[in-house]
């Protein structure tokens, strides 16, 4: 029998339509849960659009905004434990701060400090990552360690629909159904890569289904459905507790430019960015808790504000923190300094020259 | 001539390359439709078509290795990597088939093609977008790695580089894309791999460098020439692989004192290579230590201390005094 490409049918799990109407029956999520994961995407949004801000004021350097991508990113973390551990990329600030990454530790990355690489002192969140698919091999390593060690702790490789190219990718999902690991590779395929629309990176019609080729559950949700993420994510973390590794794709969209040095309207038009505006995450959620009674725009104009105020407090923070210093670059390479090291270190003081 | 960019200059001789021989073809991220991050190959899939410039998947080892395979079946690919420091991705297929397809044939097959990456800090990047790795594939034997530093270099280079006919690693100063212009002729004009350029005759020290620290240790001697009477040579390598010798040589017999300059880390690097190279052919003409002033042996630092952790004109200053100081 041969097996054609594109056969299998991929059905793309959505609870909330574009208008925030539900199209299925409701997954048990409580309220409190509800205002949890809007209030986590309008922070995300909050931060998202100082960063901006910032960055063109040249106080922060560059910056890969989320914009459009909050509910993919709240709702896969959202569902972690605590003991999980997440492995990011350069986009996944939305994701890291319900994971216990403090807004100041992004802005600090994003000054070039040092201390900016530090997540992983107070959250189980691995350093961003800016090789593309390299974390995912990390996440299965990670799986490993808690498998060997009899962890009940799942490992949760963040990438985006360009990063499935990559060897490191295909070679995880490998792994992680040859040993069965407690694995979740969470795909953000927000359409673009950079300039690479996601048609010209894979022949595949969707990413969700790679999972097959690995002996791997697979799985396509809608990315800018927040209880559809949520849910689905629970699902995709009780089966990775057991042993059975799972993809998850979220199909969502780059609403901005893939960084602040990028200028979009070079490779895609306007219409297409404005048809998913109509999409936007925030929108369809709040939408949804206005019918349900429990939200209203008093509400939502005062949850902004107290998002502003959060992320001008973590700013002041990070611009209250000293500069990294040239010296402490070299603590940082081996547990004890090599004796060129140790020259290097004390030859600051006289512009690198051994004396 | 045409006063033009180095990024400008790239692009037209990419273009030129392609109109000239119709088996020349780019691959690489975002080098289409956007014409490459940095735009060195802004309008080439215009005229050439997306068959001729490509835009690949994310994937560094299948474009240098695709390359690989189109250059021993008949194509010139041109392929590029985004950042150097992301062709860790590619490490086997630059250094392990690449390199030596022609000597693991014994002449057989030959690999034609060039690997363009822009290279080198003091640009406020992310993790992994400055570093300079030419030290990783001067140490591998088979390919050639040449480094130009003004447009009119960048032309010449790269066009014998398309048509040279083993693999070749050209690296592209991110620092001085758009830094300056300067004349560059239009017409065809090719600048011999393996040969440096003496960018000043000097006769009290030698300093050699390449690439991205050119344009300032021409400053940093300007400088010192203006309030001291010291006559300096700075020879521009412009490739490391080959090295060229005899000019590097002919140099240190001459003045007696060098200071090696480059952005790659210290240990193992071009500067060490350079250095025994004197010591072995020149060590009785020198009156003084060889002094490399060099990125320090760790991994390229965060934006806010690069500067420092940068050859900067401090740095290659004082180190131009220690080596006078014998
Ligand atoms: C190994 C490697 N190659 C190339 C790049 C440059 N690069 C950074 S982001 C990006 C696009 C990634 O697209 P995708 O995986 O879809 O993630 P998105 O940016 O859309 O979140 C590329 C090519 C890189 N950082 N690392
Ligand atoms: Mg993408």
């Amino acid at each position: 029998m041969w097996i054609e490409p594109n056969e299998t049918e991929v059905n793309r799990v959505q609870v909330l339509n574009e208008t925030g109407k539900l199209v299925r029956t409701y997954p048990q999520i409580c309220d409190e849960e509800l205002l949890g994961l809007y209030k986590w995407m309008v922070q995300a949004r909050t931060f998202d659009q100082r960063a901006l801000k910032l960055q063109r004021q040249g106080r922060i350097g560059t910056y890969a905004p989320m914009i459009g991508q909050e509910a993919a990113q709240i709702g896969s973390a959202f569902a972690l434990k605590e003991q999980d551990w997440m492995y990011p990329s350069y986009r996944e600030v939305g994701a890291s701060l319900v994971h216990g990454v403090s807004m100041e530790n992004f802005f600090l990355y994003t000054m070039g400090n040092l201390q900016g690489g530090t997540s992983a002192k107070n959250a189980n969140v691995f350093p961003v990552q800016i090789i593309i698919g390299a974390q995912c091999l990390h996440a299965v390593g990670g799986a490993w360690a808690s498998k060997l060690q009899h962890e009940n702790s799942v490992s949760v490789a963040y990438i985006g629909d360009g990063g499935t190219s990559q060897g490191d990718f295909h070679e995880a999902l490998n792994f992680a159904g040859v040993y069965k690991l407690p694995v979740v590779f969470f795909v953000q395929n927000n359409h673009w890569a950079i300039s690479v629309p996601r048609s010209k990176q894979t022949a595949s019609s969707t990413i969700a289904q790679k999972a097959a080729a690995y002996g791997i559950t697979g799985i396509q949700v809608d990315g800018n459905d927040v209880l559809a993420v949520y849910s689905t994510m629970q699902e995709a973390l009780k089966r990775a507790r057991e042993g059975k590794p799972v993809l998850v794709e979220a199909v969502t969209y780059r609403q901005g430019p893939h960084t602040t040095a990028d200028d979009p309207t070079k490779y895609r038009q306007n219409t297409e960015v404005e048809s998913w505006l109509e999409k936007d995450p925030l929108k369809r959620m709040k939408a949804f808790m206005i019918d349900r009674n429990i939200w209203d725009e008093e509400l939502d104009q005062k949850e902004f504000e107290i998002a502003n105020e959060k992320v001008t407090k973590a700013f002041q923070l990070a611009e209250n923190t000293p500069n990294s210093k040239t010296e402490e670059v070299f603590d940082f390479v081996f547990e004890q300094k090599t004796k060129q090291l140790q020259e290097q270190k004390s030859s600051i003081g006289t512009e690198g020259v051994l004396k | 001539m045409t006063s033009m960019t180095m990024i400008e200059a790239i692009n037209l001789t990419l273009r030129k390359e392609m109109e000239r021989d119709n088996k020349v073809v780019c691959l690489g991220e975002d080098i289409g439709k956007n014409g490459g991050v940095f735009r060195a190959t802004d309008g080439l899939q215009a005229v050439f078509g997306e068959e001729r410039v490509v835009d690949t998947p994310i994937a560094e080892s299948a474009i240098v290795g695709a390359a690989v395979g189109m250059a021993t079946r008949g194509l010139r690919p041109v392929a590029e990597i985004q950042f150097l420091g992301f062709i860790y991705e590619a490490m086997d297929q630059m250094a392990a088939q690449a390199a030596r397809i022609r000597f693991r044939s014994a002449g057989t097959l030959n690999a034609p093609m060039v690997v363009r990456a822009p290279f080198g800090g003091g640009v406020r990047t992310p993790e992994l977008h400055s570093d300079s790795l030419e030290g990783l594939f001067l140490h591998s034997p088979g390919l050639k790695v040449v480094m130009p530093s003004s447009p009119y270099d960048a032309k010449g280079l790269l066009a014998a580089a398309i048509r040279d006919n083993d693999p070749v690693l050209f690296l592209e100063p991110m620092k001085l894309y758009r830094a300056f212009k300067e004349d560059v002729p239009e017409e065809d004009y090719l600048l011999e791999l393996g040969k440096a350029h003496v960018l000043k005759e000097g006769e009290d020290l030698t300093i050699i460098t390449y690439g991205p620290t050119v344009p300032l240790v021409k400053n940093v001697v300007e400088q010192i020439e203006k309030t001291q009477n010291l006559s300096i040579e700075i020879i521009d390598l412009r490739t490391i692989t080959p090295i060229d010798e005899e000019t590097i040589l002919a140099s240190v017999q001459k003045t007696g004192r060098a200071v090696i300059v480059h952005e790659a880390v210290k240990t193992g690097g071009p500067g060490a290579e350079i250095s025994a190279l004197i010591n072995e052919k020149a060590l009785f003409h020198l009156t003084a230590p060889i002094i490399r002033v060099t990125g320090f042996d760790t991994p390229y630092p965060v934006p806010s201390v690069e500067d420092d952790w940068l050859p900067n004109a401090t740095r290659i200053g004082e180190g131009i005094k220690e080596v006078l100081s014998h």
